[in-house]
């Protein structure tokens, strides 16, 4: 028998669930659901025909078998911060909710390692680490909420990936739960796993691979000294000058970050964060590491500044100096609702080298177009976010923000850089990945997909506009799973 | 049609010779594609006509793994050698695979750049030239500074390869932060040329540090766990912790210092007197701070983890003895080293990633040896690491079949789909990798 009604697979999903997993977890009402139907990325929305809080690994392997009986999507969702729509649900699927898996299982400092649960919100990792030296390097600004599994699925970065790398090179095994229900450990504690880097291809594989349920991470010496400077500068050209320099004498901040004059207008305006008035560029550099070294280091970046023009320079003299610093650019992508009812925030990158270009055609653009662009970056590694300005109100204005944001990325491209440095393709950039790969190349990633999901269960149409078909794949049906047609809704 | 009548249309194949062999496996032709084109060209012939190819670059540690169920096919890199792209200001550079890595180094110095690998395999064999690009890739090669920049893994931002059916596909890009689209080139570093033939690799590079200085330590045995869980933790912020330890000896603790020159001179100083405190080695005599005159930034990846290596000199190169890859958790160093030596293997590595070398000479009784591997096997597995046969004299190998060379392999069966995947028809080195995939 052949299943007919998609949502049907979902009623049998359920009924299995229901004799394995404590009802309390399983969640069916509508409006319930509903509060899923996003992630951080509001302007798509889906409701989910299930929702699983799960309790366990185990009960993760439940769900994802269940699934795969039945022929049923499901889409992993960690925090829900995601910036691309990957947590995007599924409307005929489960959403598995993480947030439930919350246990910090050891921080071992003396072996630099954590084990967590993929729930573990990131900065708690820091936080359990700290008294003994140690901290989780990866610090989206997000860090407050996001998952350590959200992180895991996005390869997500942050301001100090500059220095310190992104997730990628901070987990050194992974349990997971993959797309036909099995309980496979990719990795070791140790790094260099013999075999296939199974590990290192499914961080930021976007949840397409399976359901990470417990992540051992890498904890990182917090540094001796670290020191935070702020420079204004009179344009962007003069910041991201300033940064190729500091990069040219072999020096590797912890964080390179710049603020174009609307950022700042409007980080002023959200949080009054004290940056230069007028300043048509604010620099923030941060520098770790030994004492010694971070003090010579410092003199040469002020020096530098001070080549380009900067027109103030400024550094934090203790910790809360530090925080008030950091306050400006942490705060951006929301303080840009202060200064416009509705933005995207746009994640792309470019070589460093190209970054005033880039900018200044961005600025052609977004007065060609008539649409406001605000500019925050990861200067340092060329990773952009443009937050393109507009008011839903206005006639045609989300739709000429939309095109301003993909010129954006076709810029991006154009100038050999990519769509996404951090936030992920999800369901929002999949249409993206033609312009940036060939179809080969599309077709050649998704043999991974096609081994660990043949079935295309695992969070589907993310990523890969057009999914690879996987050759024949072996169905078994048990009679007992077929499943029992009825209303519209199934619940 | 002779091999060679069947190849030539796709590009330079010669008949091969003794010299060719893989691992004691006789090959048929040795092919020289000149591009990513006629790489695709040659594969899809090797495919249509059920042929085995192993891919080759200087041949260094061809015979590593398992040794090849059959080799038709030599497939040489050295025709894509170039270097098409050192994007200065953006610490970047994209190669083909079958550049020498001693020549990229050479290249990218001028700008005062590096790609910070080790390549350890310098002057081994006949050919002084020393890694590839590509087969550093492919047998993920990683020296001592990789404390400080990371594993080969995770400086690969891009890869073009070519699949045994002849697609050509490229993954990753030239830019630093990427996430779009699956990270081939991580599954591709590793990989042994079992996946696919890497024809071009983008790199991240490191500006070389200012200055270089060394500290080197003789620990007693008794202290060696006390000593590295302070080297661990330490605030000098060094690019090398590397242990050297041989059966009977002090064990021999360096670590490299890079970054400006006064600032290199006052954390070389206050190591070295940490380290001479009682607690720790106990004598100033034993610790020694080498001056930078002494070490160029090209020395440091060679004096401090070759300094006994079995390898290091043109005799010792001929030889082959047994070579394991041992791994563990950083708390477990001391405790590895001290099972390696009790059973006569020297050991040699990185005690601040806890990714280690240990090798017996080739003399050794097959017996000895095979005892050796399970009792460094059992220590990595209770101390959260693995322990891999990387390569073994031909008797010891022929003692060995996949899972004593490789050991328990966590995620076998998704290997193996993945393999079925990528090269369907095991056109790539049969039986090399884990599994005897
Ligand atoms: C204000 C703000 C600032 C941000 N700043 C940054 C930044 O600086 N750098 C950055 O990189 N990102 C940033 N982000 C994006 C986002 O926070 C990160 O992508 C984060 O890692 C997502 O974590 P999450 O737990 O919210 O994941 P979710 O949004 O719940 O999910 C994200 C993806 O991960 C998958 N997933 C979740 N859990 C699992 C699991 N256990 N196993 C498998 N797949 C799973 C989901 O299916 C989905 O595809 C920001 C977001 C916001 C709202
Ligand atoms: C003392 C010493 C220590 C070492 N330590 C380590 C270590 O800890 N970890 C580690 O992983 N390696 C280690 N190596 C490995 C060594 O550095 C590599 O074998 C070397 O980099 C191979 O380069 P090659 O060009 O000679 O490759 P070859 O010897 O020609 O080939 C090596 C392997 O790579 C494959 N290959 C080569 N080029 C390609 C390509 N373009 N595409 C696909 N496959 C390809 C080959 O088929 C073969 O399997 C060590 C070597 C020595 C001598």
């Amino acid at each position: 028998m052949t299943q007919t009604d998609p949502r049907a697979g979902v009623g049998a999903v359920l009924r299995d669930l229901r004799e394995r997993l404590p009802e309390h977890g399983l969640v069916t009402d509508p409006a319930q659901r509903e509060t899923y139907a996003c992630d951080g990325l509001a302007a798509y929305r889906v409701r989910p025909a299930l929702v699983v809080l799960v309790e366990s690994a185990d009960q993760v392997a439940e769900v994802v078998r269940a699934c795969s009986r039945h022929d049923v999507p499901f889409v992993a969702r960690g925090s829900g911060t995601g910036l691309s729509g990957g947590a995007l649900p599924h409307a005929d699927g489960v959403l598995v909710v993480t947030s439930r898996l919350r246990t910090l299982h050891e921080v071992r400092p003396e072996d630099q390692r954590a084990v967590v649960d993929p729930g573990v919100v990131n900065l708690a990792v820091s936080r359990a680490a700290e008294p003994g030296g140690y901290y989780f390097a990866p610090d989206p600004s997000s860090q407050q909420i996001c998952s350590v599994g959200g992180n895991v699925a996005e390869n997500s970065g942050g301001a100090h990936c500059l220095k310190y790398g992104f997730t990628a090179g901070h987990v050194l095994s992974l349990e997971v739960v993959t797309p036909d229900g099995a309980q496979v450990t990719l990795g070791t504690e140790a790094p260099d796993a013999p075999g296939y880097d199974l590990l290192g291809a499914f961080v930021g594989s976007e949840g397409t691979l399976g359901v990470a349920t417990r992540a051992t991470l890498r904890l990182t010496r917090l540094p001796e000294d670290v020191r935070t400077c702020l420079a204004g500068f009179g344009s962007t050209d003069e910041a991201g000058a300033v940064t190729s320099a500091i990069i040219a004498a072999g020096i590797v901040p912890a964080a390179i970050e710049i603020m174009d004059a609307l950022a700042v207008e409007a980080a002023e305006a959200a949080v009054s964060c004290g940056y230069p008035e007028g300043a048509g560029a604010v620099l923030v550099v941060e520098l770790d590491g030994p004492a010694v070294e971070v003090e010579q280091e410092l003199d040469r970046v002020r020096r530098l500044c001070a080549e380009h023009g900067a027109v103030e320079f400024r550094t934090a003299a203790d910790a809360a100096e530090r925080a008030e610093i950091w306050k400006g650019r942490k705060s951006a992508f929301a303080a840009v609702g202060r200064i416009s009812p509705d933005y995207i925030v746009q994640d792309g990158v470019v070589p460093r080298t190209s970054l005033p270009e880039v900018l200044r055609e961005m600025g052609r653009i977004s007065a060609e177009r008539g649409v406001r662009v605000a500019n925050v970056f990861h200067a340092g590694d060329g990773n952009l976010h443009p937050l393109v300005l507009f008011d839903a109100a206005q006639e045609g204005a989300t739709e000429r923000a939309e095109e301003v944001s993909g010129m954006i990325l076709d810029l991006c491209v154009a100038h050999g850089g990519s769509i996404t440095g951090e936030h992920g393709v999800g369901a929002d950039k999949a249409r993206y990945m033609p312009r940036m790969f060939e179809p080969a190349d599309l077709d050649t990633m998704q043999l991974l997909r096609c081994a660990f999901d043949p079935a295309g269960l695992a969070n589907p149409g993310k990523i890969y506009p057009t999914p690879r078909m996987c050759g024949e794949r072996p169905r078994v049906v048990h009679a007992a799973d077929e499943p029992s047609v009825d209303g519209a809704e199934v619940f | 049609m002779s091999l060679e009548e069947v190849l030539g249309a796709t590009c330079a194949v010669r008949p091969a010779g003794e010299e060719d062999e893989v691992d004691g496996v006789p090959a048929g032709v040795v092919a020289r594609p000149a591009s990513a084109q006629e790489t695709s060209e040659l594969m899809r012939a090797c495919s249509a006509h059920g042929l085995a190819v192993v891919v080759r670059g200087h041949g260094s540690k061809l015979e590593w793994g398992r040794p090849p169920e059959r080799v038709d096919v030599v497939l040489e890199t050295g025709g894509m050698a170039g270097l098409v792209e050192h994007a200065r200001g953006d610490l970047v550079a994209t190669a083909g695979a079958g550049m020498p890595l001693t020549r990229l180094r050479h290249l990218l110095a001028d700008a005062g750049h590096e790609l910070v690998v080790d390549d350890l395999a310098v002057g081994r064999g006949a050919d002084a030239a020393g890694s590839t690009l590509g087969g550093a890739v492919a047998t993920n090669l990683s020296g001592p500074r990789r404390l400080r920049a990371g594993p080969l893994r995770d400086l690969v931002l891009g890869v073009r390869l070519v699949l045994a059916d002849g697609t050509v596909a490229r993954a990753g890009g030239k830019v630093v932060k990427n996430v779009a689209g699956y990270d081939l080139g991580k599954l591709m570093t590793g990989s042994f040329g079992t996946l696919a033939v890497v024809t071009e690799v983008t790199v991240r590079l490191h500006p070389e540090p200012q200055e270089v200085r060394q500290v080197h330590a003789l620990v007693p045995r008794e202290r060696l766990a006390p000593v590295l869980a302070h080297l661990v933790r330490t605030q000098t912020a060094p690019h090398v912790l590397d242990v050297h330890a041989v059966p009977g000896a002090d064990a021999q603790v360096s670590v490299g210092l890079g970054g400006s020159p006064g600032s290199t001179r006052r954390r070389a100083a206050r190591l070295a007197a940490e380290l001479s405190s009682p607690g720790l080695v106990g004598s100033a005599e034993a610790v020694v701070a080498v001056d930078p005159e002494r070490v160029t930034v090209e020395e440091i990846t060679h004096v401090v983890p070759s300094a006994a290596e079995p390898w290091s000199t043109a005799e010792e190169v001929a030889r082959r003895p047994t070579l394991l890859r041992v791994t563990t958790r950083l708390s477990g160093t001391a405790e590895l080293v001290q099972v390696a030596n009790d059973h006569g293997l020297t050991i040699t590595g990185s005690a601040g990633v806890g990714v280690l070398r240990a090798t017996l000479p080739e003399e050794a009784q097959v017996e000895t040896v095979l005892g050796a591997v399970m009792a460094v096997r059992a220590a990595t597995t209770r101390l959260g690491g693995s322990t891999v046969a990387l390569d073994a004299p031909p008797a010891v190998k022929a003692s060995l079949d996949a899972e004593g060379t490789w050991g328990p392999v966590p995620g076998l069966e998704l290997m193996r789909r993945v393999k079925a995947q990528f090269d369907p028809g095991r056109t790539l080195a049969p039986g090399r990798f884990v599994g005897g995939l």
